[in-house]
């Protein structure tokens, strides 16, 4: 059921100063395309829920700052003449109406009549999964049942982009992993514009299309999940996103000189030299025999976590190598091991990328 | 000394009180005021003669005009003070709850001062327009007065419940369409509705047993304390002083207790 047409979103050089002086967004540019699911996604206070509301409207950019839809200029436009929908953490419900009424509010203000309304929140609630609650009162309703009458709400009117802060966030474990679920299918059969704001690095790739990885007020890096994963632009981002070693080392002729042997570089980063900053995922390194191995250390500690193991290997590097290793081989503290690590799979920063 | 029997132990001092202050002066009060030359008509006397019922009237009558005005105005008041954030409102909010403190004879006083003979409207109206408008002591100086004896009380209710108003519950609003206008009536309204019932019983009840501000300004007005105060020392009719506060205490109740079940079915209806 491909009913919304979002539309494409495109910010210019948005930055935002607030009243007290705090600086929290530098000049910021992006793209979303209409249909795609775009995450924001960094530490706390990095400007992710600002960046949102300038797209929602709540916030105005700083002067030489632009919010486009579809092309179409609506920086001076107030949030109610924007037709976005949003969620928010808290939810925000109105707690003096029915869940029925908190979904049909904004086709009530817009003067739809009656029938009409109650045929489009039966529809919405059937799609969110909550049939049968529209005479709940909202103090009623368990955390997952309130998240789903927001996004209800949120998609009621059809909106031109669907934005929503950390929805998960206030939900347990389990609850959140299912909701996320929910939310990625409901987000692809609505084929809406969405920008959606979490710290979850988890959420965001499960859900991104495309991920803003955000520091400090400025972007970090744009991609897709893959590629923020896979070739982190620096980092901050290979740090932020899933687990990462980081080794200081001396490059030169396809290899870096490491403490516990040399570990081979490939493709471009063949031709570096000098003092490098490097990253490898622990799911890059495998264990081999130490005879004969390029990469040599000692185990120092294992713990078994169900689907893998994951083990610290000293000696190889300045700090302890994490590996995650298949959950079948045995290995215990004190083993000398052996390491081969896929040339491919090592990341070379530039050296000025702190 | 077990949790029940400390519960109980500390129940004591306020059955004491209760009974001290509450149940012994009221009971003793209402078997006063049928103990008069009209006996138990005394309370019939309350409605049946027509200068007692005209004072009710007036009475319940101004003191719904005084709280819903205090109402209006603390409502409109509390959300700008609290919302905005200008030079002054520190000032402003000192000047708004002031009169706090002061007896219902001070607020007379100024009620005078403003609209007397000699008040400060007089004076104008009479350099403007050559008549003097003087109306301290009728009952448009006394709902002024109650007006201003009720505003601080109010208007503190209703900035604490601002206060603690979610503005993500304004944004959700505005982001689904909602104006300004829907916003106020379809989410703060609403939310501040437990305030409202909350201050305009106080207000309610604070109108309809003010003596003070009546006292110092009792030249042609009748409301309910003053007509108690009349009974009780000029007449002597000690019996009819206390039917009449009997009385007094039973309407505010009611309507109270009627506003209340009103309210209750209001924000049942909309939730
Ligand atoms: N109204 C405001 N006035 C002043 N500073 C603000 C205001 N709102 C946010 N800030 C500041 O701007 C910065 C960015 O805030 P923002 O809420 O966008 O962060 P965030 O990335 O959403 O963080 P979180 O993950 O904690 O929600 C922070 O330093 C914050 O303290
Ligand atoms: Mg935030």
């Amino acid at each position: 059921m491909t009913e919304v047409q979002g539309v494409s979103v495109h910010l210019q050089a948005c930055a935002k100063t607030f009243p007290d002086g705090t600086r929290a967004l530098e000049a910021v540019s992006l793209d979303v395309a209409r249909g795609e699911t775009m995450v924001f996604l960094g530490p706390s206070g990095c400007g992710k829920t600002t960046t949102l509301r300038i797209i929602a409207g709540l916030e105005r950019p700083d002067a030489g700052g632009r919010v486009l839809f579809d092309g179409e200029d609506v920086t001076h436009l107030p949030i109610e003449r924007r037709k976005v929908g949003m969620v928010f953490q808290s939810y925000a419900l109105f707690p003096n109406m029915s869940v029925a009424e908190n979904i049909g509010y904004s086709l009530k203000i817009r003067g739809i009549d009656r029938a009409e309304r109650a045929a489009r929140v039966a529809e919405l609630m059937a799609l969110t999964g909550i049939g049968g609650l529209e005479n709940r009162s909202i103090d009623q309703l368990s955390g997952g049942q309130r998240q789903r009458v927001a996004l209800a709400r949120a998609v009621a009117m059809r909106p031109r982009v669907l934005l929503l802060d950390e929805p998960l966030t206030a939900l347990d474990a389990s609850l959140r992993e299912r909701l996320r679920a929910e939310l990625n299918r409901l987000l692809r059969s609505l084929g809406i514009t969405a920008v959606y704001v979490t710290h979850d690095q988890a959420e965001a790739m499960a859900l991104g299309d495309r991920i803003v990885v955000m520091r400090s007020g400025a972007i970090a890096q744009i991609g897709t999940p893959r590629e923020i994963y896979f070739e982190p632009a620096n980092r901050f981002v290979a740090e932020f996103v899933g687990a990462a070693n980081i080794l200081e080392a001396e490059a030169g002729e396809g290899f870096l000189a490491l403490r516990g042997g040399r570990l081979p570089i490939g493709g471009s980063a063949k031709a570096v030299k000098g003092n490098v900053v490097a990253m490898v995922r622990p799911e890059a390194v495998t264990f081999v025999a130490p005879e004969g191995a390029l990469l040599t250390g000692r185990v120092e500690t294992v713990s078994f976590i169900g689907d893998r193991l994951r083990c610290t290997v000293v000696g190889v590097s300045e700090r302890p190598l994490s590996i995650d290793a298949p959950n079948t081989i045995s290995v215990s503290p004190g083993d000398q091991v052996g390491l081969s690590i896929d040339p491919d799979a090592v990341r070379l920063f530039p050296k000025e990328s702190a | 000394m077990s949790g029940a029997t400390f519960l109980r132990l500390s129940l004591v001092p306020l059955a004491v009180i209760v009974l001290a202050f509450f149940v012994l002066p009221m009971s003793q009060l209402i078997i006063a005021g049928a103990n008069g030359p009209l006996g138990l008509k005394a309370y019939a006397a309350i409605l049946l003669e027509p200068r007692y019922r005209e004072t009710l009237v007036n009475t319940v009558l101004l003191s719904l005009a005084v709280t819903l005005a205090t109402l209006v105005i603390s409502t409109i008041a509390g959300l700008f003070v609290q919302r905005n954030r200008f030079p002054g409102r520190a000032v402003l909010i000192a000047m708004l709850t002031f009169p706090l403190a002061f007896p219902g004879v001070v607020v007379g006083f100024m009620i005078i001062l403003l609209a007397g003979r000699q008040g400060l409207i007089g004076e104008v109206t009479q350099n403007l327009a050559g008549g003097k408008v003087v109306f301290a002591y009728s009952i448009g100086g006394l709902f002024l007065g109650y007006l201003y004896f009720s505003i601080p009380r109010v208007i503190l209710t209703v900035m604490a419940a601002v206060e603690k108003l979610d503005p993500r519950l304004e944004e959700a609003a505005r982001s689904l369409g909602a104006g300004p206008w829907a916003v106020q009536r379809d989410v703060i309204l609403p939310a501040l509705t437990p305030a409202f019932i909350a201050s305009s019983a106080i207000s309610f009840a604070t109108a309809m047993g003010a003596f003070g501000t009546a006292f110092t300004l009792a030249t042609n007005i009748d409301v309910l304390a003053m007509l108690i105060y009349t009974e009780f020392t000029l007449g002597a009719n000690i019996a009819m002083a206390a039917a009449l506060s009997v009385g007094l205490g039973v309407v505010a109740w009611a309507i109270l207790a009627l506003a209340r079940s009103f309210a209750g079915a209001a924000v049942a209806a909309a939730g």
